[in-house]
């Protein structure tokens, strides 16, 4: 796909001027290049789908989107070992724990894709009693999709955005990504991790 | 010895042998050696694994009517190794509450156990790295090292799901080493040694599975059976059931942890359809006809290193096909398959074998 | 093999609907015998009825109501289904009418599949208190903890009274009129929720007094094991605490609600035109179906004619996405048990006939096509030969199916005499759709209470005795081919006209409450509106089958092995968004 295609370019740009300002060392830049190959184009998905959109990311494994061509298609059930959730569907109240959950078992390096209107706002159950309007305040949120539900080509787009954003990551020295998730976890703290 | 093929490994480890010893010690000599051949088997190990994982992903979509990886280097050839690199500074995610000890040791021991396996098995014409004379025996005691590895990764993680897992295996592979056994003892009762090069070369003019003819077949598909259980793979993957169990006794295991599991689990399946080539389809052995010496010759310019590998990639094929095919079976009635029926079939087997060696209807002379 | 209904046996369903093809308006004199025939049926109950309750008061509507009160319930309703046969609890219906709390119960005949509703109510609002009916239908135990959630009416005698969908302390009870939204009350909690190990009984004693008893859950010495909410084996987001003896289920006890949206508190704030497009995220495979439901119940209460030629098309719409859906079904069902390939063949013919729908709706899941008075737009000029491409192509599929996995020594021994389910307790629990015939329960609302025309079409009930999960796996896919029969009767026959009727831009339904039932893909999809005049309903009850499906897995997985479970709870097919709504 040519640059110019790409939407929301500014961001990725603005990401990668922020770490270049704070300069890089030749030989851990070109490590962190290969690091970075490596974990753009290997993003195992967890097994997690609420509602709608999780029948569209079934779609998107099967033949016709076949996820596989970009190596995702090796979804985790364990949280252990995957390396980002597409929260698609609805994430209400009673859930919302297990997601955070969830994220909090995911190993680093570990990202969010918010899939659908639902997870991204609340989408048509917004007015509802018992549905979380948005997830951003439950987990950071990486790239959102929206749609309700998304079509397999939108969730293409999405992931393959991940995995730029994934591409101008620093390994070593710079962290912008994991300073400003530290923020947020301090932000949205878990007061009781007990049974 | 014989030149049944133009690589002849023989000529060359005694040529390095011999430079070695005449320029250092004789102890330094060995050290050296042991080096050497532990950096090649390591290197050897891990881009067989790599390329494995790829060939089932790649099998699993050609079944699956998709493509497969292909955006990741030409044909997605470098998918599984970006998979590498990423699992190997994934965070390593230290629990509470489970075995420190154990926990960090049993993917250790699941891997070294997969990795001695290969110690034994002949990969070309006098290409391996040890030779002696219980060599069968050898392997099958040091793959059943896994099934320990896997037990303590079920019990230390302190999560039910890990032990049931953990238990399913257990049971599993301790029913199963029995068939495996027992098969392979069929067939080394027929070579009539334990040894692999040997065994090998008895397999000159006719391969085991044509020479030993009805209890050969019957002993190479309980062996692929067992074999596949062994393997802990589809249809008999219970102990990493996904949709039951999550992921089984690795559920708790991420980062390189779980690499190991993964890469053993790919290992393992090399190592029974390698097995399976060695005792039935004649080893690094080409295909040679008795007598018809013009195509015996031809069939020598292939490398027996490639004859070892392509047979391996087939059997292994077979066997990832089982997986991609059928559905999984209960705990009970895995067992029950391997209890009631394999087991009996298997010694009734090995007596019928006996017979044909008693009454000398085989093919080809010992 | 299937075993083919037989005359003369009670469920058959040749004798009540021999097979008639398709011929437009020859019904009519047909309609009118049935008519009179309900009518004298329902008087007759009601005579009898009204002689051993004396103090019961009746409502003449398209459905007979029994106003009763709460003393009395539990007898009549035992009369009901002991000497009158009605043996199937469709819903239990909670209501708020502000000065009063209460329940409207439906119940069915299995045998002269006629509908009966009975009413009663209880104005003390701080602590409402009602008779349980847990103990004469297997099911009311959940459908009563469904209104005790949402209306905070303890059913006296039902031995589980915890709350189904919501957090043990969540605030208030949300269909409540006069429930309090304010999020702050009941916030987005990232902290584990509580639960409790006990369930509360509410026990009447003998001198009349009511006493709340604790009752745990699981014994102490019981190994549980907790499988969800995030588990592959749920299909979405349901949780099973399973106590297993080795590998065998001792119990499992099931939570719901970890997708429960509020969807019928939130039709009460939206015009009738808007509630429609919930019906699409209920359950996403039968959003046809459960649109077509809501609609027919619309314009029954509205008196709104639908064009013929919509009435078509919503019945080809229907039987669509019955493929699909059965196709997804067989596909994860499959994937469950270990053969992931099939999932993969089994969408190819389900991506097929997204696009069909796609061409027609503009939408791959969420189509909201449905609408008040016929459907959205007229079809798209291919969808014709499209669908005659798909025919051609499904019977070559389902063989195709059969000879994977069907006939796979392992798939049998997976499957059969595995969560064997009989014909009583498929009524009891309400377990309708391809699992309730699965049974030997000839449960087909399109045969048994036909709407839309599917009485001039000619297809068979698919119905099976063994009840194992096998039947069920079967019965899902010879229903692909006899959806597929339908198809074939209608595609050359679609009339000409109008797709969609004038309807007001304002719609108000007159007072009243309407009950509709039609059969979604997964079973027996029900709508009960009520209205106050306005143009919102003033209470929008969904029924749905995935529900009594969840709630059944306890019962028939006890024994078996926690595989068994997968293919129990794969064969059952239950959608949790449709559970929770």
């Amino acid at each position: 796909m040519p640059y110019e295609a790409w939407k929301d370019n500014e961001y990725i740009e603005s990401l990668v001027k922020e770490l270049q300002e704070s300069g890089a060392n030749v030989l851990v830049g070109s490590l962190d290049k290969l690091i970075n190959w490596g974990r753009s184009n290997s993003i195992w998905p967890l097994t997690f789908a609420t509602s709608c959109c999780g029948i569209e990311f079934v779609s998107l494994g099967a033949a016709r989107f076949d996820m596989a061509r970009f190596g995702w298609e090796v979804a985790r059930s364990s949280p252990r070992q995957a390396d980002f959730i597409m929260v698609a569907g609805t994430i209400v109240n009673r859930m919302a724990p297990v997601l955070r959950r969830l994220y909090d078992q995911l190993a680093e390096p570990k990202y969010v894709i918010s899939c659908g209107s639902c997870a991204i706002s609340g989408g048509p159950f917004r007015k509802s009693y018992h549905v979380a309007r948005g997830i951003e305040d439950i987990v950071p949120v990486d790239v959102y999709v929206p749609g309700c539900p998304p079509r397999p080509e939108a969730m293409i787009y999405g992931i393959m955005q991940l995995s730029r954003k994934i591409k101008v990551e620093r390994f070593f020295g710079g962290v912008n990504r994991q300073e400003s998730r530290k923020k947020y976890l301090e932000e949205h703290p878990v007061e009781n991790t007990g049974k | 010895m014989d030149n049944y093929t133009i690589d002849n490994f023989h000529t060359f480890s005694a040529w390095f042998d011999n430079l070695l010893n005449n320029c250092m010690p004789s102890w330094l000599a060995t050290t050296v050696e042991c080096v050497l051949v532990g950096v090649g088997l390591l290197l050897v190990y891990s881009v067989l694994a790599l390329f494995y994982i790829l060939y089932e992903r790649k099998i699993c979509a050609y079944f699956q009517c998709r493509l497969g990886p292909n955006r990741v280097g030409p044909w997605g050839l470098l998918q599984s190794v970006a998979d590498m690199f990423k699992i190997l500074i994934k965070e390593l995610i230290s629990l509470n509450h489970i075995d420190k000890f154990l926990f960090a040791l049993a993917p250790y021991l699941v891997i070294i156990a997969s990795m001695l396996a290969f110690a034994v098995l002949p990969w070309g014409n006098g290409l391996q790295i040890i030779d002696f004379n219980i060599g069968i025996f050898f392997l099958i005691a040091c793959s059943s090292i896994g099934v320990l590895g896997i037990l303590l990764a079920g019990w230390s993680s302190n999560n039910k799901f890990t032990l049931i897992g953990a238990l399913r295996s257990g049971a599993q592979m301790v029913s199963y080493e029995l068939s495996v056994g027992l098969s392979i003892l069929t067939m080394v009762a027929f070579a009539g040694t334990m040894d692999v090069v040997k065994i090998v070369e008895a397999q000159a003019d006719h391969w085991f599975i044509f020479s030993a003819h009805i209890p050969a077949v019957i002993a190479f598909i309980i062996y692929m059976i067992a074999g596949t259980a062994e393997t802990n793979r589809g249809p008999f993957d219970l102990p990493e059931a996904e949709s039951e169990l999550t992921a089984g006794y690795h559920t708790e295991y991420s980062g390189i942890h779980f690499g190991f599991f993964y890469l053993a689990e790919y290992l393992n399946l090399f190592i029974v359809a390698s097995v399976a080539t060695l005792m039935f389809f004649g080893g690094w052995m080409p295909f040679r006809v008795a007598g018809w010496d013009g195509f015996n010759e031809i069939m020598g310019y292939i490398p027996s290193v490639v004859w070892f590998l392509l047979k391996a990639f087939v059997l292994s094929f077979v066997i990832i096909w089982f997986k991609w095919t059928y559905p999984r079976l209960r705990i009970d009635q895995l067992l029950a398959l391997e209890w009631k029926y394999l087991l009996p079939i298997n010694l009734f087997n090995l007596a019928l074998m006996v017979v044909v060696i008693w009454q000398g209807w085989y093919f080809g002379t010992f | 093999m299937r075993r083919l209904p037989q005359r003369g046996h009670p469920d058959s369903p040749l004798d009540f609907f021999p097979p008639i093809t398709i011929r437009q308006g020859a019904t009519a004199h047909h309609d009118n015998v049935e008519k009179k025939k309900k009518t004298t049926d329902m008087a007759e109950l009601q005579d009898k009825i009204s002689k051993s309750f004396p103090e019961a008061t009746f409502e003449n509507g398209e459905i007979l109501l029994i106003n009763i009160a709460d003393a009395k319930l539990h007898d009549l309703i035992k009369t009901l289904r002991d000497e009158h046969g009605f043996d199937y609890l469709v819903t239990i219906v909670g209501m708020d009418w502000t000065d009063s709390l209460g329940c409207v119960y439906y119940l069915t005949s299995t045998a002269t599949k006629q509908f009966v509703s009975v009413k009663t109510s209880t104005t003390d609002r701080d602590n409402p208190m009602l008779h349980s009916i847990a103990d004469l239908y297997r099911i009311a135990g959940i459908f009563e903890r469904e209104v005790y959630d949402f209306f905070g009416i303890v059913f006296i005698g039902n031995p589980d009274m915890r709350r189904l969908f919501l957090n043990i302390d969540w605030v208030g009870y949300p269909l409540r009129k006069d429930y309090d939204a304010n999020p702050e009350l009941n916030p987005v909690s990232v902290e584990n929720e509580r639960q409790s190990d006990v369930t509360n009984t509410w026990v009447e004693l003998p001198d009349g007094k009511v006493e709340k008893k604790e009752v745990p859950v699981f014994s102490d010495d019981d190994f549980v094991v907790n499988i969800g909410p995030q588990h592959p084996a749920t299909h979405g987001v349901l949780r099973f605490r399973t106590s297993i003896d080795s590998e065998t289920i001792k119990k499992i006890d099931v939570y719901m609600g970890y997708i429960h949206r509020g969807v019928e508190k939130l039709c009460e704030d939206l015009t009738y035109m808007q509630t429609l497009h919930y019906m699409d995220r209920l359950d996403y495979f039968s959003a046809h179906n459960y649109h077509h439901g809501l609609c027919l119940c619309i314009e029954k209460a509205a008196g709104i004619e639908v064009p013929e030629r919509a009435r078509v098309i919503r019945v080809l719409m229907d039987e669509l996405s019955r493929i699909a859906s059965h196709c997804l079904f067989i596909g994860t069902f499959c994937m469950d048990l270990g053969a992931t390939t099939m999932l993969f063949y089994t969408l190819r013919v389900r991506e097929q006939i997204l696009d069909i729908m796609e061409k027609t709706c503009g939408a791959r899941m969420t189509f909201n096509y449905d609408c008040i008075g016929g459907v959205m737009a007229d079809l798209h000029p291919d969808f014709v030969k499209d669908v005659k491409e798909l025919l051609a192509v499904i019977p070559k599929n389902v063989k195709e199916y059969n000879k994977i996995f069907t006939g796979n020594v392992i798939a049998k021994n997976r499957m059969e005499g595995v969560g064997v389910l009989s014909r009583e307790d498929a009524i009891s629990y309400s377990i309708t759709g391809a699992s309730g015939r699965a049974s030997g329960w000839a449960c087909d609302v399109r045969k048994t209470h036909p709407y839309s025309g599917y009485d001039k079409l000619d297809f068979e009930q698919v119905v099976r005795t063994e009840g194992d999960s096998m039947a069920r796996f079967k019965n899902r896919m010879d229903e692909i081919l006899q959806s597929a029969h339908i198809i074939e009767q209608l595609i050359d026959n679609i009339p000409e006209g109008e797709w969609l009727a004038k309807v007001p831009k304002v719609l108000k339904l007159p007072v009243g409450h309407w009950f509709q039932v039609v059969e979604g893909c997964r079973g027996l999809f029900g709508v009960y509106i009520e209205s106050d005049g306005g143009n919102k309903p003033y209470r929008l009850k969904l029924v749905t089958p995935s529900l009594t499906a969840a709630a059944v897995v306890d019962h028939i997985t006890r024994g078996q092995k926690i595989a068994d479970l997968i293919t129990i709870g794969g064969s059952l097919d239950y959608i949790v968004p449709d559970m929770d709504r």
